[in-house]
């Protein structure tokens, strides 16, 4: 039954951006964090999706491939009296652009919107199949 | 003229609606799959298919591969999933995705209200046959 299946597709649709919007809220509170578990400064992370077939099934869901590291060059803060600065005085601060970090966050929120839209006119049409010949 | 349908409403209900929630799956598939890299938009022919399901004929089969080896691999179109293509991007990203998520919409708002009709169809054609059977009004 694909409509049925459509619940299944749309739930990895689910799933996976709720994992990307958990990503950019890990980014957002850790923009100032110039230290992070492994002594270096955070990292942006971002997700890579990734089709996933179902056998049997004509509709394709979504899974989160893997979470990849930015290796965008590290923002430098001047602060002298810092006491992680270096000789000249920088500070090495995560490679994290809020503006970014923002434009994704609304990308991933209208996905998961739009995810839940199409579940809930899928929930409808089964709903109405159950009233057929009634 | 002929006026007389060509297929029993039972029957074209009945594969009429099937088609329609296929492809109300694969046009969700598409959606899910908005922002994955290299991801191409797919779609039925569902005129076709549906004349296809309907006389018999497999004239969808010829782009299908061929099992001529038991080795061969089974292609993903069945008799059951019908051959998919791809949508003509409008502006494909570039990560190779040509999902555009305005055009999935417009198609699968379209495709649930034409589901919803197919039921429609299908449930008073239902009704009618019951009252016929018990002789009362439904």
């Amino acid at each position: 039954m694909s409509l049925l299946s459509t619940f299944d597709v749309g739930t990895t649709g689910l799933v996976a951006q709720s994992l990307r919007l958990n990503l950019i809220a890990s980014n957002v509170a850790n923009a100032e964090t110039a230290v992070s578990a492994d002594g270096q400064p955070y990292k942006s992370r971002h997700v890579v999706f990734q089709a996933e077939a179902r056998a049997g099934r004509v509709g394709q869901g979504v899974k989160v491939d893997r979470i990849v590291e930015s290796d965008a060059a590290p923002r430098l803060e001047y602060r002298p009296g810092h006491p992680l600065a270096n000789a000249q005085g920088y500070v090495t601060m995560p490679n994290i652009n809020p503006a970014e970090q923002m434009v994704d966050m609304v990308s991933a929120s209208r996905a998961y919107q739009f995810n839940i839209e199409m579940m809930n006119t899928t929930k409808q049409l089964l709903l109405k199949t159950l009233d057929l010949g009634k | 003229m002929n006026t007389v349908p060509r297929f029993d409403p039972l029957t074209f209900g009945e594969a009429a609606l099937k088609l329609r929630t296929l492809r109300h799956e694969v046009l969700s598939s598409n959606m899910v799959n908005a922002d994955t890299p290299n991801f191409k938009a797919r779609d039925i022919d569902f005129k076709s298919v549906l004349a296809e399901r309907l006389n018999g004929t497999s004239v969808s089969n010829a782009g299908v591969l061929s099992r001529t080896h038991s080795g061969h691999i089974a292609p993903l179109s069945t008799a059951q999933s019908p051959p998919q293509m791809y949508r003509v991007g409008v502006q494909p990203s570039k990560d190779g995705n040509t999902v555009d998520p305005d055009i999935e919409r417009g198609h699968f708002v379209k495709n649930a209200f034409f589901t919803e009709a197919a039921l429609n169809f299908l449930g008073s054609t239902l009704r009618t046959r019951m009252s016929a059977i018990t002789g009362q009004p439904s």
